[in-house]
């Protein structure tokens, strides 16, 4: 792999670290000024957005290394830089966290507590999100890996559900167990190189360490991925953090946060222990499997429209580890094309779901019914994203299962079999929930008379449900730039030659 | 004999020693007016500063003082190296931070104000003694020094009974850990036939001499009842049972103090000791530390999430921080500390345990204190030192919230914080020692302590303020919080000279190494 900077300017630093001058920024904002504070924050996740698209533009579909490349040493006497750049698996990660942030910020108007304190802790997230899908030196990459962690708990913590102190200690305490035992293994494969001490990706992939410590290494790794991803049976902090999380705090989390597990088990996992990431291969397929299905069943017997979505992406998310250990171009390229859509169809249920929850304050299945009739654009737009979520051809769901599911199934075809019946509960709790909530008489004359969409809640949504056309029917735009990466990642793995 | 060039050295006591006696004497002549604790105050904090330029100024000397005058060649009892000016400076700046938070709490709280800032000079020249002492009968008087000083300190508020109570207590397990250290320090004696502790190295490096006879067996005990009066100092365990009554009944600046300043001093210390006089014994001790470590964080730790007095809390999370550090005792190269350097290409080497203990040290100095700034200010503003006092601080107190916040993050080891660039290189130093479990029973302390502090954080972030009034922090304390502050992002951010810093400062004057 190289890495390299055509720009010869650090363009990516500014990315990373334009929310962070943002938030400072704001800092001095008096707090009474509220909607200066939210439209500053705003504008700030629209450059920052804007900014990132220049990345999609300029990147190189046919170089197979790092681009945007910034590099500053840190500490010398160990190597540590300060290295971060953009490759094909980043890239769509980039582009989905800045939007999403910003989707985010619109989402946030309603928040009326302390206003200041909330957009500074979105921005210093995004920050520490954009920081993670660029990072290429380990030390860097686990510093904003907690760094992204921390605002998190304060967002659940202090403007959350009535029991957010208990789902933000739960969130947290997952997390940093499972990082912590991380740290211990970067620590342990930096320092013990063979050439001195360095955590520099690049360089430590060139010489993977031997098989048995890999078994180690790659455990410590995959079970901090694995709590964020969440990995049955690691899941059990999901629910109750996105439950109890805000809207915008639940759109960041399904959307960006757990996004954060897959893809380090793709950067780091695959690439630096690849005869333990053969061997284990089956085992994490079949525990994403596992999740898959699980998954769909509790949703389907929520009550909670948003504890459904929550159970909804345990379920997805396993879709994702399946296509990623399913180890071949299919399957990993279906991974990050799901991983994009997931973001952008649960992003938008949990944004859709808060609307109403703003109108009714409940989120119960049974105090709804009949909402086509009051809020029938609301409805359509609640159906696309579902469609979305289902993976309905033509959307672009329907593209990254396929792919995940058509990766399974040439790794092990009874792998497909039972993900495809995981496809086939989806779309039984989506539909069911559905129905139950728009379709039948009004039950509840409070739903008789709900206020229609404003003008900003449908241009936040807009862009995510767009987005859901153009991708289902142009996919190359997620793919086309992932194709080098991808076939890079298996050579390393040394499974390209095996199924290809 | 004592010789100009041992004066010149020895500059840093002698401003502490004259300083603090003249702030005694001061103190008589100023009774009646009504300025004079700030005029002290001010004065003391001047003869800190004084100390402190002078130590920063021997940066780089590595001499050895009072050498007799039978044999001139010979060291003598106090050295003066790159290890003992580190100390001196951590030693000096923990005084100037807590001095500068607590003007007005001792304003406010205390009768004998003159007194208390002398004490705390005396206290502070006692860990400068404590850093460069190399032998057995200086050790041991500036050890005891120290323990005085805190005890008197402890009780200071006489008519308060946990102050009382905290002191009695900590004044009797004094007692008995320093008799135990003296006989420890007598079978070293007995067994190497001198107090010095280069002549104790000389002794078991000579193979000839003591090597092989029955003596041996007595040098383990020695080891660990020496152990005891440097983990008293230090608060581990099972030497640390005084802390918690002594942390939650002294007034909060001196909790504060003994919270950083005896602990570093200990640590000085041990590595002095154990590294000069007992190089040949690493295996021993270090494998020692290894058992102490895990007891020591675990302990603490889990001790700590059932606290419901914010400086008894902090008071075990400092036990469990002072574990954090033994990882790295745990990972010493008596080498390096001779300074000899790595061998070449060797991977093996490029975090140094001694260096870890130093940094780790540094980042706690600077958060610690911090917090304890807080402690301090809801202490002395809202008059409460229980969890629900600091209910609702993010709007009584907004900056101090999140500057406390960040101290959290930084004893967690959340980067970018100074606590997470020390917890990286002990851990670190542990993993090239081969120490896996160790490193990996370290990480998961991390993650308990993430309960009990988060529990203030919750009550600081999450809960209604029983009483709205914003607390407006006096002027110095507000300094000594940015200083704290801005140090603690500091080394987080920018650590390459603070590790600079450290790497030259594990350097101690005559260590022995068979090669």
């Amino acid at each position: 792999m190289t890495a390299t900077n055509t720009f010869g300017a650090p363009v990516l630093s500014l990315l990373i670290f334009l929310p962070l001058l943002g938030a400072v920024g704001i800092s001095f904002i008096n707090r009474r000024n509220v909607g200066v504070i939210r439209y500053a924050t705003l504008g700030v996740t629209l450059v920052t957005f804007l900014w990132s698209l220049q990345f999609y533009f300029n990147f190189d579909w046919n170089n197979q290394g790092m681009q945007f490349v910034d590099r500053l040493v840190w500490l010398p006497s160990l190597g540590v830089q300060y290295l971060v750049g953009i490759d094909g698996i980043s890239l769509p990660m980039v582009v989905l966290t800045t939007l999403l942030t910003a989707v985010a910020v619109g989402a946030s108007w309603p928040v009326e507590t302390r206003v200041k304190e909330y957009m500074i802790l979105m921005l210093v997230l995004e920050t520490g999100m954009l920081g993670v899908f660029t990072a290429i030196d380990l030390f860097a990459f686990f510093v904003f890996w907690e760094a992204a962690l921390v605002p998190m708990y304060f967002l659940i913590g202090v403007w959350g559900g009535p029991r957010r102190v208990y789902a933000s200690v739960k969130f947290i305490l997952y997390t940093m167990a499972g990082s912590s035992l991380m740290l211990i293994a970067i620590l342990a494969l930096g320092l013990s190189h063979a050439g001195g001490p360095t955590f520099d990706l690049l360089e430590l992939v060139r010489q993977p360490v031997p098989p048995g410590t890999q078994a180690l290494l790659f455990w410590a790794f995959a079970l901090a991925f694995a709590v964020k991803v969440p990995l049955f049976p690691l899941h059990t902090w999901l629910p109750d953090a996105h439950v109890e999380a805000p809207t915008a705090g639940s759109i960041i989390l399904a959307g960006v946060l757990l996004k954060m597990g897959t893809y380090g088990l793709m950067r780091f996992n695959l690439p630096l222990f690849p005869d333990a990431s053969r061997q284990f291969a089956p085992l994490f397929a079949i525990l994403a499997i596992i999740g898959i299905i699980y998954g769909a069943w509790v949703a389907f017997a929520q009550r909670d429209v948003k504890s459904l979505v929550a159970f909804s992406s345990v379920s997805h998310m396993g879709f994702i580890v399946l296509g990623i250990f399913a180890l071949n171009a299919q399957g990993l390229n279906g991974a990050v094309m799901y991983m994009v859509n997931h973001g952008l169809s649960t992003g938008a249920l949990f944004l859709l779901v808060g609307y109403i929850y703003e109108r009714r304050h409940t989120r119960e299945l049974s105090a709804f019914g009949g909402i086509w009739a009051t809020m029938p654009l609301y409805a359509v737009l609640f159906l696309i994203a579902m469609l979305s979520s289902v993976g309905l051809p033509g959307l672009n769901g329907f593209v990254g299962e396929f792919l995940t599911v058509l990766g399974a199934f040439r790794a092990n075809p009874i792998w497909a079999a039972f993900a495809a019946l995981g496809l086939i509960l989806g779309a039984v709790y989506l539909f069911t929930m559905f129905q139950r909530v728009f379709f039948g008489p009004i039950t509840d004359t409070h739903n008789e008379h709900l206020e229609p969409l404003n003008l900003r809640e449908i241009l936040v949504a807009a862009p995510l449900l767009i987005l859901m056309f153009v991708l289902g029917i142009y996919p190359n735009l997620v793919l086309g730039p992932l194709q080098t990466t991808v076939a890079q990642v298996l050579q390393m793995v040394g499974t390209a030659v095996a199924l290809r | 004999m004592v010789s100009g060039l041992d004066f010149q050295l020895f500059l840093p006591e002698t401003i502490l020693l004259v300083g603090g006696i003249a702030v005694l004497i001061a103190d008589l002549f100023l009774r009646e007016r009504a300025d004079r604790e700030t005029n002290l105050a001010w004065v003391s904090l001047a003869i800190l500063v004084a100390a402190l330029v002078a130590s920063a100024a021997q940066y780089g000397v590595s001499e050895s003082l009072f050498r007799s005058s039978a044999d001139p060649v010979a060291p003598g009892a106090f050295v003066v190296d790159g290890f003992t000016t580190f100390f001196r400076i951590i030693a000096i700046l923990t005084t100037i931070i807590v001095f500068l938070a607590s003007v007005e709490y001792v304003r406010g709280r205390t009768a004998f104000r003159g007194e208390f800032f002398a004490l705390m000079i005396f206290s502070t020249l006692a860990m400068t003694l404590m850093a460069g002492s190399t032998d057995l009968v200086m050790v041991i008087i500036s050890l005891e020094f120290l323990s005085i000083t805190s005890y008197i300190l402890t009780g200071y508020l006489r008519g308060n009974v946990k102050s009382n109570e905290g002191a009695v207590k900590y004044f009797l397990y004094g007692s008995i850990t320093t008799a135990i250290t003296f006989y420890g320090a007598s079978l070293l004696f007995g067994v190497a036939g001198s107090t010095n502790l280069y002549d104790i190295a000389a002794r078991f490096a000579d193979p000839t001499a003591i090597i092989g006879t029955p003596l041996m067996s007595l040098v383990l005990p020695a080891i660990i009842f020496l152990l005891a009066g440097f983990g008293f100092k230090i608060a581990l365990v099972p030497f640390h049972q005084w802390s918690p009554d002594a942390y939650e009944g002294a007034p909060t600046p001196v909790t504060a103090f003994l919270s950083v300043g005896p602990k570093a001093a200990g640590f000085a210390m041990l590595l002095r000791v154990f590294a000069v006089a007992l190089p040949e014994f690493t295996h021993e001790w270090a494998a020692l530390m290894i058992g102490v470590a895990m007891v020591t964080m675990t302990l603490g730790n889990i001790v700590a999430l059932s606290q419901t007095n914010v400086k008894r809390l902090l008071a075990y999370s400092s036990i469990a921080q002072a574990g954090y550090m033994l990882i790295g005792v745990a990972g010493v190269s008596v080498a390096n500390i001779a300074g000899i350097a790595p061998g070449e290409g060797g991977a093996g080497l490029a975090i140094d345990g001694t260096a870890g203990v130093l940094l780790y040290i540094l980042a706690y100095l600077f958060t610690n204190l911090g917090l304890f700034i807080g402690v301090i200010a809801v202490d002395y503003l809202a008059g409460s030192d229980t969890l629900p006092g600091y209910a609702g601080l993010l709007r009584r107190a907004p900056f101090l919230t999140v500057a406390m916040t960040i101290f959290f993050l930084s004893l967690v080891g959340i980067p970018p914080t100074a606590g997470f660039i020390g917890k990286f290189w002990v851990f670190g130093a542990a993993i090239q020692n081969q120490l896996f479990a160790l490193a990996a029973v370290g990480a998961i302390n991390g993650v308990i302590s993430v309960v009990y502090y988060f529990r203030i954080l919750k009550q600081m972030w999450y809960e209604a303020p029983a009483d709205p009034t914003p607390l407006r922090l006096p002027g110095t304390m507000n300094a000594a919080l940015w200083i704290c502050l801005s140090l603690t992002l500091l080394i987080g951010l920018f650590p390459a000279p603070f590790i600079e810093f450290a790497n030259q400062s594990i350097h101690m004057l005559g260590v022995f190494v068979r090669s």
